[in-house]
């Protein structure tokens, strides 16, 4: 009952957001150098004349700002996000074509880094102050410092280029006809470094998280009343200190989930990941502002979705949020 | 104890310090180290490092001097990175100030801006932006900016909510004296040490969106930057590892100073906080 009401108000919360980041469309589009027609279709060239006066057409540009907003928004909330004249295809299609991908992708490096990040965490929160402490602290700073392209590139150089142990580019081997489990395999094989070097900067986080959750919680006391009970240190780590303090994690991890998706840009370019990160890349130097957008909007809509879900996770966790709204 | 000597005791911070100063007297100094600038070509390119005299740090792929170009690029990551977090200052601290002070519709209505903001992805909006506006020194800082402001605003309302209910401020009140000199005077000073702790950290963020971003090429054109380097080297890594190998070493130093500074600072402003989370 409470999480179908939790579930309703997120939609609407998220059409909402959807909506506004629609209209922030709309305006960027009229904020670029320019004429807006010549801007949607893309590098001076890209379109004729013809292309350009329907455009102009379409999106009724000798009408009021207004009426321009009006359609402009009506066609994103039907699904329409223009058309590329770089890529000769609808945008909606590109986007579509390569999602899997980037959902791949963005949810693989998100389970490692969260699963990482806590493990660490709990180990360094254990030996606190300890040598091991300081070696899991010191590494997740450094990683925390570290730009996720470079950390990309660096990877492909050890692991790829000198000693060859992980392909550092693409998606699959083109043309080994691999079918059925094989190629399964060899995805995976793609897949571990773009995923572990987009997780290594959010791992770093979910770490420093999880360690100061863990020590505060461990202050409480609840805690003490189960020390006194003569629990073992491993139960009450595990039972009840950890439950507790994975709560702002998790939080914290829907929040970081967008950020993610932005970073997947970062990956997908230096791994040549067919994802629609890339896509993006490859629209920057065409100028193709459309695909440009389109990608942006369909980023937004997925950080929406990640942060219901965690709404959700996060009131199953903790039975007691959500009964006092 | 002094505010200096309470930094001082966290050895990491004080080491971050030093790094942040060297990097700052070298990007001063580059012109006079390379008054030729970092876009002369030099020598061949593609020399590796190490090997020639006067080139420390080898010729990039047009034969320009890749240590000139590191000295350069600490220029452009010191001054977007700082610029960019004044902005962001500029934009959060009055809008959460507001927000904590003045309370109810004011506060609803600059929260849910504040949280549609954070819920678009921060980097997917700066390239969206620095696309748009074409990339220029100036779109880029505003871009970084734009991008960094919402948690400055919900620090900034949430410490100003905490502030405006101690007594004093009741105080301020009975003392007739008006609501804007009470929210600059008496409330706003009392929320500078975390936003000064927030800023410190916020300026390696920019440092690290900004290298992102000329990395994919959306860099100012004219300015040679860490992230434009990495970027033009990226095709080459098989054959040139120390073009893109030495300016993410200079991100690295520079993020990681301005991160242990942060910290170094929290220490020493909030010694109440900081203790739970240690030993």
């Amino acid at each position: 009952m409470a999480i179908a009401g939790t579930i309703f108000g997120r939609l609407l919360k998220a059409a909402l957001t959807l909506l506004a980041i629609a209209v922030l469309n709309f305006f960027l589009i009229h904020a670029a150098p320019g004429d807006p027609a010549v801007v949607l279709a893309g590098e001076a060239g890209a379109a004729d004349e013809q292309m350009i006066a329907d455009l102009r057409a379409q999106f009724g540009l000798d009408q009021p700002l207004y009426v321009q907003l009006y359609r402009y928004v009506g066609n994103i909330l039907t699904l329409d996000l223009g058309y590329s004249f770089r890529q000769g295809a609808p945008v909606l299609d590109l986007i579509l074509e390569r999602l899997p991908a980037t959902l791949i992708l963005t949810l693989t490096a998100f389970w490692i880094s969260l699963l990482a990040g806590v493990a660490l965490g709990v180990a360094a929160s254990a030996r606190v102050g300890k040598f091991t402490d300081s070696l899991i602290t010191g590494t997740a700073l450094l990683f925390y410092a570290t730009p996720l392209y470079w950390a990309a590139l660096m990877a492909v150089l050890v692991f790829s280029v000198q000693l060859g142990w992980l392909p550092g580019f693409g998606y699959e081997t083109v043309g080994s006809g691999y079918g059925g489990f094989d190629r399964a395999i060899d995805i995976l094989k793609h897949l571990i470094l773009p995923a572990l070097t987009l997780g290594l900067f959010f791992m770093a986080v979910y770490m420093r998280m999880t360690r100061a959750s863990m020590l505060e919680v461990a202050q409480q006391d609840f805690v003490k009343t189960a020390r006194a009970k003569g629990l073992a240190p491993s139960v009450i780590r595990r039972r009840h200190i950890l439950r507790n303090a994975l709560l702002p994690v998790v939080t914290l991890a829907g929040l970081q989930a967008g950020q993610l998706v932005g970073g997947a840009v970062l990956t997908e370019t230096v791994f040549a990941w067919p994802g629609i990160g890339r896509l993006m890349f490859e629209s920057l130097a065409a100028r193709d502002y459309n695909t440009i957008l389109g990608v942006f909007l369909v980023s937004a809509l997925m950080v929406i979705i990640f942060n219901i879900i965690t709404d959700i996770v996060y009131r199953l966790i903790d039975p007691r949020i959500g009964q006092k709204a | 104890m002094s505010l200096w000597s309470r930094f001082a005791t966290n050895r990491a911070a004080v080491i971050g310090l030093i790094v942040l100063i060297a990097v700052i007297i070298i990007a001063l100094l580059a012109p006079v180290m390379f008054p030729k600038g970092p876009w002369a070509m030099v020598q061949r390119p593609f020399l590796a490092p190490f090997d020639t005299d006067g080139l420390p740090l080898g010729t990039d792929t047009l034969g320009r001097n890749v240590l000139a170009g590191l000295i350069y690029g600490a220029r452009v990551s010191l001054l977007v990175g700082l610029v960019s977090t004044v902005m962001a200052l500029l934009i959060g601290v009055p809008l959460g100030a507001v927000a904590g002070f003045y309370g109810g519709w004011v506060d609803e209505i600059a929260m849910r801006f504040t949280e549609f903001f954070q819920t678009i992805p921060n980097f997917a909006l700066a390239i969206v932006l620095v696309a748009i506006l074409e990339p220029s020194l100036t779109s880029i800082t505003i871009s970084i900016a734009i991008v960094s402001w919402p948690p400055v605003a919900r620090l900034v309302r949430a410490e100003v909510m905490s502030v405006t209910r101690r007594e004093y401020v009741d105080a301020a009140r009975l003392a007739g004296l008006s609501n804007l000199h009470i929210l600059t005077r008496q409330v706003l000073p009392n929320t500078v040490s975390p936003i000064i702790v927030m800023a410190s950290l916020m300026v390696a963020t920019a440092i690290l969106l900004e290298s992102s971003l000329s990395f994919l090429g959306l860099g100012d054109p004219n300015i040679m930057s860490w992230g434009y380097q990495i970027g033009a080297a990226r095709t080459v890594i098989r054959s040139a590892w120390w073009l893109s190998f030495f300016p993410g070493v200079a991100i690295v130093l520079t993020v990681l100073a301005l991160n242990l500074i942060g910290e170094g600072l929290n220490d020493a402003l909030n010694p109440h906080l900081t203790r739970k989370g240690k030993s």
